[in-house]
């Protein structure tokens, strides 16, 4: 196993509207176990990054603790990344995004991060709806202090040494919309395809965009007994419909039948396509998400792809009214209203 | 008039308080009473002592007048004014020997509460309202105001100055002017007729207030975060620092609004919980705007673990903790000085945090508004420790100023500019030797400068590593970076008493008026002792010096466990001998009176000969 990243890359290696090619949106090789769904899920957000030319220093990575809030050192290597402490990313997002709205926040957090000790400050940021994609690498088990079951591990599921869960899972997904979020998006680490897709229509959603990636621990959590294991998501992932994403200034060749496909256009001009849609799901009706979800649950499916969206959502910064410049480029000119402003105050408290 | 001995007869030097009951109106009336007198010229320390309740338990208002200018509790109280039965029997019993004791007499005083060493006077207050007034609530508010008529009268304070008062608490809502006035007149009215008045403590207008303003300290802090440059502002409701956040908010709708635009340029976010507070200032410090919370102990706690991510990870971090009585939840509405060590080394593995110990509105002011700049310039968490007392009690203070050729300290941001002329740039290498490193912002430049920040050990090049040595290194810097502080935080002040003394206090903070009024009395005794007031840690070596100086050290602090002398003798390595505490701990701002006894009884005997034994036997914060 090698333990630099080579250097060399093939000279017609494709390059995006930057120039960049995918290498620019590396990070230092992985030390997670070979075959961790995590790796996956950081190899799509590097091709979405590249596929969607974003500037790699406008996006700031932040994680808790865990085997997946490692993940952000490993890729985009030229952005900003803050591990902070455990279950608490939500919050320096928050503080981050409060501070500059004009770089894209992607948290990465995972299930014991988010669904346990993270649990409050996770609700509150989707509340808030914060400007952010809020990636989840959900494997159902603690990887980092071996194996012991997560919130989200599912009822009766066993992990390698385990014994079969005896507590109802959290479904991140279910809880996301009842909460309000205007982005929840589910999929599989193994699933590229549907992944990059929904990553980048995170990415240009304005707004909390939660994508809960399965993500399995091919350690303590790939074996037979367990729902989480590779095996089990492949014969139970049942997907929403196709998801597209036409960025700004492609044109659009591509043509379903009508009926089954959605045409979204984003903030940035950039076009999602829904196509193959499943007829009992409607995408933009939060009831009829939280339905279907809940349909698939209790006949022991998986399903993913692009759940719900809100096409007027509203994100915190526009709901509180602060200023389009990001306040951490405001100067003493803008921040500090001077003396005479203090000699007004002072006269009215004598 | 019932008194058997001489009622107590002063003219601008009294403590009067009043006993009321949360949630009737009193707070507004007795607020009324104290800027009356700040406005004829009296020095005045108002002081509100309340509880954690909205409505229907006892709350009390002291007010010390000192023409002097004495700013802490004195102890003891001259006048009482009850208009609240279930403290009653409490509140007579608190008033000075000769003081006076002035209550609603519509129900007549219980015959068991009786003193004949107090001047007994009855107001028909309840009667008065009942009389004049049909609404339920406008016979309560209107109580409040009657007997601030009345206090007029007893006292000789000036009618115009209270009309003027009431015309300027009412601008815009001009329909209660007139039925305030009329409340005032009828108070005023009853005692002139009913009382030999003024009584013999009374007030003249006087000059000795100045230039200055009467303004409580979260006020003053809130409007030094304004003008230091916050931005960005998260914050968990907790008595008694909620009111940072307001001001705050109220001076920043008024002065932070873009004009163009009509925008805001300022967030203010209300988090979750404490936690997420202090996780909000972080991420917004890391990515370049200045950013502060409030909290009160308990907010403080749940801080912890971030507190040592952002001393570990160096990120600028600026936190207000206004101090009430712990442990727990404590006394949340009553005043103490006892989260020191805990704010000190806050957060597990070695962690040191930097304290400021403001103990004036100005200073809040100045602190607050100074906190940003040594958080950025020193890249850790700044936490200025203010209290209950100070925070929440309008104080006497210097009115606020600002220099406006002043820039920002920023500290040391590399540019896009910067990071394009350097060879290579380390996050954690000590370039200037200062072993304070430099950082970047997100978002400055397209190929250099990034880097992970994280609360696991890393190497100079911001690299997780396990490396002993690399980890052992980054800790031998954090600590020279602590030497680096100590020039950039505000230095101690010495108040000589002017003679050759071995003796000497140290205080911080809130315990200072109270301290330096009890010096006065104990150089009336002929006991000199030198001052000096902390205001941050890391100490400097003028704390050392000064405590080296002295044979005899005092340490004064509103705690039970000598949270200061603590500190110093961890940070000194001084024996147990040499410093000695005056402690008050019962939730009270400590007296003058109470300092002095404490000391009188630490010193050796021998050397003392009070001049004036009865003071030491009354005042308040006694607890000990």
């Amino acid at each position: 196993m090698s333990y630099q990243i080579p250097e060399f890359r093939h000279p017609d290696l494709p390059v995006n509207e930057l120039g960049l090619t995918k290498a620019a949106y590396e990070g230092s090789l992985s030390t997670l176990c070979a075959g961790c769904g995590h790796d996956s899920i950081s190899g799509a957000v590097i091709m979405a990054c590249h596929e969607l030319s974003i500037p790699p220093h406008k996006i700031a990575k932040l994680s808790g603790i865990g085997c997946s809030s490692k993940s952000p050192a490993y890729f985009l290597g030229k952005s900003h990344g803050f591990n902070s402490v455990h279950g608490r990313m939500p919050s320096v997002a928050t503080g981050a995004a409060m501070a500059n709205r004009d770089l894209l926040y992607l948290g990465v957090s995972g299930d014991g991060d988010t669904a346990s000790i993270g649990m409050g400050q996770f609700t509150h940021v989707i509340r808030r709806n914060l400007n952010m994609v809020y990636i989840v690498m959900n494997n159902g088990c603690y990887g980092l202090t071996k194996g012991q079951d997560s919130a989200t591990a599912d009822f009766g599921s066993a992990s390698k040494k385990g014994d079969p869960n005896q507590f109802a899972a959290i479904d991140l997904a279910a809880l996301s919309l009842q909460l309000g979020a205007t982005f929840v998006a589910r999929s599989f680490s193994g699933d590229k395809d549907q992944l990059v897709p929904l990553i980048k229509a995170a990415m240009t959603h304005r707004g909390f965009a939660l994508i809960d990636v399965i993500s399995p621990c091919v350690t303590f959590n790939n074996n037979q007994e367990s729902t989480k294991s590779y095996e089990f998501v492949r014969e139970h992932v049942e997907a929403t419909g196709t998801i597209d994403f036409v960025p700004m200034k492609e044109e659009i060749k591509t043509k379903y039948a009508a009926g089954s496909t959605h045409e979204v256009t984003m903030h940035d001009g950039s076009v999602l396509r829904l196509h193959k849609m499943a007829k009992y799901l409607d995408p933009f009706s939060r009831t009829s998400a939280m339905r279907v979800l809940d349909e698939h649950r209790t006949k022991g499916d998986i399903l993913t792809g692009l759940i719900y969206m809100n096409r007027n959502s509203q994100e915190l910064h526009e709901v509180m009214q602060t200023s389009s410049r990001p306040l951490n480029e405001l100067a003493e000119e803008d921040l500090c209203p001077g003396n005479r402003l203090l000699k007004n105050i002072n006269a009215a408290l004598r | 008039m019932t008194s058997k001995i001489k009622p107590l007869k002063s003219v601008n030097d009294f403590v009067i308080k009043f006993a009321n009951v949360n949630g009737t109106g009193s707070a507004s009336a007795n607020k009324l009473f104290a800027k009356a007198l700040f406005r004829m010229g009296l020095p005045v320390c108002p002081k509100n002592i309340f509880p954690s309740n909205i409505q229907g338990l006892p709350t009390w208002y002291e007010v010390r007048v000192s023409e002097k200018g004495y700013l802490g509790r004195r102890g003891g109280v001259d006048i009482m004014l009850s208009v609240n039965p279930q403290s009653m029997a409490q509140d007579i019993q608190e008033v000075e020997p000769g003081g006076y004791f002035i209550y609603d007499n519509t129900k007549p005083l219980d015959l068991r509460l009786i003193r004949n060493d107090v001047t007994i006077m009855g107001l028909p207050l309840t009667r008065i309202c009942n009389e004049q007034y049909k609404d339920p609530r406008q016979r309560q508010l209107f109580k409040n105001v009657i007997y601030v008529g009345a206090l007029a009268a007893l006292l000789d304070i000036d009618f115009a100055v209270l009309t003027a008062l009431v015309a300027d608490q009412f601008k815009g809502k001009e329909k209660l002017v007139l039925p305030n006035i009329h409340a005032l007149e009828l108070g005023h009215q009853y005692a002139e007729e009913n009382f030999d008045c003024p009584i013999g403590i009374r007030v003249k207008a006087a000059d000795k207030v100045g230039d200055k303003i009467l303004i409580d300290g979260n006020t003053a802090l809130g409007l030094g975060a304004l003008y230091g440059g916050a931005s960005v502002v998260a914050w968990y409701p907790i008595t008694p620092s909620t009111s940072v956040i307001e001001a705050f908010e109220k001076y920043a709708k008024r002065m932070r609004i873009d004009p163009g635009t009509g925008r805001k340029n300022y967030a203010i976010v209300q988090a979750e919980d404490e936690l997420s507070a202090i996780g909000m200032v972080i991420g917004a410090s890391w990515n370049g705007a200045r950013s502060f919370t409030a909290t009160s102990g308990p907010g403080l706690s749940l801080m912890s673990e971030f507190l040592g991510l952002a001393y570990f990870a160096e990120v600028p971090t600026v936190l207000f903790n206004v101090q009430r009585a712990g442990p727990s939840t404590g006394m949340p509405t009553r005043t103490q000085q006892s989260d020191i060590l805990s704010a000190a080394y806050a957060s597990h593995g070695d962690t040191k945090q930097v304290l400021l110990f403001p103990s004036t509105p100005k200073e809040c002011f100045d602190f607050g508004a100074l906190s940003f700049d040594l958080a950025d310039r020193l890249q850790t968490p700044i936490i200025l420790m203010s209290d209950l007392d100070l925070g929440m009690n309008d104080n006497m203070s210097e009115p606020l100023e600002w220099d406006d050729s002043k820039k920002y300290d920023r500290g040391k941001v590399l540019s896009a500019d910067d990071l394009d002329n350097i060879e290579q740039f380390g996050r954690y290498v000590d370039v200037d030797g200062d072993a304070i490193c430099y950082r970047t912002y997100p978002g400055t430049h397209p190929t250099k400068g990034a880097f992970f920040t994280r609360g696991s050990s890393r190497d100079e090049l911001a690299v997780y590593t396990e490396k002993g040595e690399e980890y052992e290194q980054n800790m031998h810097r954090l600590l020279a970076k602590w030497e680096t502080i100590k020039a950039y935080v505000p230095g101690p002040l010495i108040v000589s008493c002017g003679k050759d003394t071995d003796v000497a206090v140290l205080y911080f903070g809130t315990s200072e008026e109270s301290s330096l009024e009890a010096l006065d009395y104990l150089a009336e005794d002929g006991i000199y002792i030198d001052a000096m007031r902390i205001r941050a840690f890391p100490f400097n070596q003028d704390v050392e010096d000064f405590i080296d100086g002295h044979e005899r050290v005092f340490v004064i602090e509103q705690n039970r466990d000598a949270q200061l002398r603590t500190l110093l003798m961890a940070e000194f390595e001084l024996g147990p001998d040499k410093l000695k505490s005056v402690l008050c701990f019962d939730g009270t701002p400590i007296s003058a009176r109470n300092i002095r006894k404490q000391i009188l009884n630490l010193l050796p005997a021998n050397n003392v000969t009070p001049l004036y034994p009865d003071k030491v036997a009354s005042g308040g914060g006694e607890q000990l």
